[in-house]
């Protein structure tokens, strides 16, 4: 947890990134790959494209506040367990996408994991193991793994 | 060797065909900072004036206002830095590209060529001081059509002085043409005589990129902790070839290469366009030149627009089959378009000829493959490289071969593809700009990939049945061939040492882009060591620390620097049967590993880890340590059969893609998942290539869509069902079996579609991508014919 000052017109991914959260990526700054993915008070959003001012006040989660070496969140176990993640860029944004779909929805359909990693460009998998991966950490979540 | 007696065969592994976790998997899905741009250091921005004109001189370039400007440290021009000829490709040396670019160049030859650089303590410092540097421009004819290009009078692209080809091979840059190159085994004209149907039929494929989604980046930095006198600079840098980089930047700036230390950290993609040594020269002269940390970042827009793109091509395929199914010829014509630098000019054209002929047996066989200079972005590997493109007229002659016999497409594959023991002339006549080696292939289920491939797809059910409605379903299929490393020329290097623990380090050149070559190296070399693959400490691609690799490209990793890992861990394990058969008191010959221990003639067992402290410390002691490289005299072919489903609403043209069924033929899947992976990553990046994927340019040359909200690629709202299906076989020259699967994957979709295109509506696209447009424009020119036939009638 930590507290940031920085200057309101300066893009979010800029400052968090110089505040050393790496894994929120630059991939385009144009607000279309999604590898810059985060929550904004719990909701998924790009923050390439998000100026410092507009989270003024709120909670902002990076993927590295999602799980750690001996905890890691069931998402982040299944994407390796599975080979979803490949060259791992496009990674941290869709976990955060996917983590805030399983939030909620603990049970979704392909089609609502689909669309919850919609925004999150991948050219290395083809997003097949990737779906998997995000059904298997829904099972587990379930409890049933 | 074989001919055929691998047939059936399939490796029985512990470590090896299991689907372990990457080694860097949990640290890439927790957001480590593995990647070039995620350290911290003082650095200095980097950021290019790109050229507005596809074709132009400078006449002057006035740098004066940029330098002053606060904040900026160094600005770079052709005016002001080395002249050293170099190619970009990042291929062995001498490399099979012409030398036909400097640093900077005082000559634009595309819209977005590199004009200058200005390094300054921020990007927008640096950005500000980019518009303040004046340039005067002598604006010269373009041309922008490689057959234009090549006719006498077309202006010349390429007129400096001293530009050449490192390899005696055909280049002539003052009438543009890059390449040339040519062969023909028997007499083709008089087999198409023979031949009861022949084919002449033209296609062409478009621009596209690769679109990593890191965009190229690279750092450099004076290495303060190192005290050698020369001052050495290490570059953490974003590439595919980490040893060329090293060699070509200390060409290309006239520096020993021993003052460079080049690392390859995590790549967020590379898919060829980071085979090249882009960026690296730029940032260690601005570390040269300033003592400072430097840091290149590409845009997104610069990535598509000044990166390396897909060659577009044209293809004519001649062909002639019998009323039984033999095909008696086929000649392969291409013309590349290599854009505005002839890097990988030649192979990439060389390849496509090399990576379909051979597919089929035939009774004379040609190949003729010309590449072009023009004003646009330049072309550059590309996974497939250049089989892609020709795949695609290749295998939609092979389905017209079919329909003018009246023979199912798959029952004409399944009677004419190349068999296990079979050989064809092309693998000698076609290499790397040089002559290619002969080889027989010595696995193939290219058979059983095509009969699961039907299977999986319900082939026989739905194919030729598009239906009566308004929507049209058409089933294609396509076959494959790639290779496996270059034979003869390139090299993979490893070296590992034991550690008191049982633990070994494995040292390797090998490129790991995200495909998880390191794990799957370190599976290698558990498995002939029976040591578990945790136990083994990865370190790759680092020109201090670890040994040569040519790099990741030419599907070589696992075939090439597979074996390479295999032979070390062969001596190892000798030096360690040689230690724990002093300890037992036995004879070498008597004990056998196994499961991270030594068992002896008489039940006692030593562990390894008794085995490396005996090693170290009791008596004789020494490392154990072994290094060894490896070169392959062939380059097996993996195989793979491609069928697709689509639905076409013939009143938009829209085409919804149902189904893509892949069936690989790799020899032996070494981690099954991560295997899959390259096929499924493959799949769709060819799916969107076929479909979606093209640069759209304005009249000046100039990029319009260089934005992933104008260049479609794909995410997981246009996904098709996947179906990945390896098919096992035997491969006697890799490790345990195994031969490559990274670019094959990416050649069947653009032929597939077409072909399933055809089946639905009966008409064929032979210039991609196939957009809605396109489709529906093809259907009603067929419906305008079929209708004037009718009246006519």
């Amino acid at each position: 947890m930590k507290n940031i000052e920085a200057d309101a017109r300066e893009k979010l991914l800029d400052v968090l990134r110089n505040e050393g959260f790496f894994g929120v990526k630059r991939g385009c700054s144009e607000g279309s790959c999604g590898s810059c993915t985060i929550l904004l008070d719990g909701i998924p959003r790009k923050c390439c494209i998000m100026f410092v001012g507009q989270a003024h006040g709120r909670s902002v989660t990076t993927i590295e506040g999602l799980g750690d070496r001996e905890n890691p969140h069931p998402i982040q176990d299944a994407f390796v367990d599975n080979g979803a993640a490949q060259c791992g860029y496009c990674i941290p944004g869709m976990i955060i996408s996917a983590s805030s779909l399983l939030e909620v929805n603990k049970s979704p359909t392909v089609d609502e994991i689909k669309e919850s990693i919609a925004g999150n460009l991948c050219r290395c998998t083809g997003y097949v193991k990737q779906i998997e991966a995000v059904q298997i950490a829904a099972a587990v979540m379930r409890g049933e793994k | 060797m074989s001919n055929g007696d691998n047939q059936g065969k399939k490796y029985q592994g512990k470590i090896v065909k299991t689907s372990v976790r990457k080694i860097d998997g949990l640290a890439t899905t927790q957001g480590r900072p593995l990647y070039v741009a995620d350290i911290d250091k003082d650095f200095l921005h980097v950021k290019f004036k790109w050229s507005p004109h596809a074709h132009a001189r400078i006449v002057s370039i006035d740098i004066s206002a940029a330098e002053a400007l606060e904040g900026v440290k160094c600005v770079l021009t052709h005016e002001n830095t080395p002249k050293n000829l170099h190619t970009t490709a990042g291929q062995g040396f001498p490399e099979p590209s012409p030398y036909d670019t400097y640093v900077f160049n005082d000559k634009m030859r595309y819209v977005g060529d590199r004009v200058a650089a200005v390094a300054a303590e921020t990007r927008e410092i640096a950005l500000k001081a980019v518009d303040l540097i004046k340039v005067e421009y002598e604006v010269l004819e373009a041309i922008f059509d490689p057959e234009d290009a090549l006719l006498p009078n077309a202006p010349i692209i390429h007129d400096q002085d001293g530009i050449h080809a490192p390899i005696p091979v055909y280049y002539e840059p003052k009438k543009n043409h890059v390449s040339h190159t040519d062969f023909a085994f028997g007499d083709i004209e008089k087999e198409l005589e023979a031949a009861d149907h022949v084919f002449d039929e033209h296609f062409s494929t478009h621009y596209a990129q690769h679109t990593p989604i890191e965009p190229h980046v690279c750092a450099s930095w004076y290495d303060e902790e190192d005290p050698h006198e020369i001052g050495r600079i290490t570059v953490r840098t974003s590439t595919q070839v980490p040893f060329h980089a090293r060699r070509i930047t200390a060409q290309a700036l006239g520096i020993p290469e021993k003052k460079l230390r080049m690392i390859k950290p995590n790549v967020g993609g590379g898919f060829g366009t980071k085979q090249e040594v882009l960026l690296e020269m730029v940032c260690v002269l601005v570390t040269m030149r300033t003592n400072r940390p430097a840091l290149i970042e590409f845009t997104r827009s610069e990535e598509f627009v000044s990166g390396r793109t897909r060659h577009a091509y044209k293809v004519w395929v001649r062909g002639g089959v019998k009323n039984n199914g033999d095909i008696t010829a086929m000649e392969l014509k291409v013309l590349s378009n290599t854009g505005a630098y002839g890097t990988h000019g030649l192979t990439v054209m060389s390849n496509a000829g090399a990576k379909t002929l051979p597919l089929y047996r035939m009774n004379a066989v040609g190949f003729i493959g010309d590449t072009a200079y023009t004003n646009m972005p330049v072309g550059g590997a590309y996974r497939g490289y250049g089989a892609t493109q020709a795949c695609y007229g290749m295998e939609v002659v092979i389905d017209m071969m079919a329909e003018a016999i009246n023979m199912d497409p798959s029952k004409f594959r399944l009677q004419n593809h190349i068999q296990s023991g079979e050989t064809s002339p092309v693998f000698k006549a076609l290499g790397e700009g040089t002559e290619g080696v002969e080889q027989v292939i010595e696995s193939c289920e290219l058979t059983e990939c095509i009969k699961q491939g039907k299977a999986a797809i319900d082939w026989d059910n739905k194919v030729g049945k598009p239906g009566d409605g308004v929507v049209k379903r058409g089933l294609g299929m396509a076959t494959l061939m790639q290779g496996s490393a270059i034979p003869k020329v390139d090299m993979a290097a490893a070296a590992a040492k034991m550690n008191d623990d049982g633990s070994m380090n494995l040292l390797i050149g090998a490129t790991d882009l995200g495909t998880g070559s390191s794990t799957v190296l370190a599976q290698i070399f558990a498995e002939e060591l029976e040591l578990p693959y945790e136990d083994v400490l990865v370190y790759a691609s680092d020109t201090d620390m670890t040994p040569f690799d040519v790099g990741a490209y030419a599907s070589s990793t696992t075939y090439l620097s597979g074996m390479a890992v295999k032979k070390v861990a062969a001596q190892i394990k000798k030096q360690i049967l040689g230690v724990a058969a002093k300890m037992m008191d036995a004879q070498i010959g008597e004990c056998h590993v196994s499961d991270k221990t030594v068992k002896g003639p008489d039940g006692e067992s030593v562990t390894y880890a008794e085995v490396c402290k005996f090693a170290l410390y009791a008596e004789d002691q020494f490392q154990i340590q072994a290094g060894d490289s490896h070169v392959s005299d062939v380059s097996p072919p993996p195989f793979s059969a491609h069928f697709v489903e689509v639905e076409i609403d013939t009143e938009t043209g829209q085409l919804k893609l149902l189904k893509y069924v892949a069936a690989v033929d790799c020899g032996t899947p070494i981690n099954p998942k991560l295997a899959e992976g390259q096929v499924e990553g493959a799949v769709m990046n060819g799916i969107s290539y076929a479909l979606t994927e093209e640069f759209i340019f304005n009249k000046k040359g100039k990029v319009l869509n260089d934005t992933f909200d104008d260049y479609r690629i794909w995410s997981t709202q246009d996904m098709p069902e996947m179906v990945t299906i390896l098919v096992e076989s035997y491969e006697e020259s890799g490790p345990f079996g195994a031969k490559s699967i990274a670019e094959i994957g990416i050649n069947g979709a653009l032929p597939a579609l077409a072909n399933a295109i055809y089946d639905a509506v009966g008409v064929r696209l032979q210039h991609a991508p196939f957009t809605a447009e396109k489709i529906l424009n093809a259907i009603k020119e067929k419906v305008k014919e079929e209708t004037a036939q009718k009246v006519a009638v």
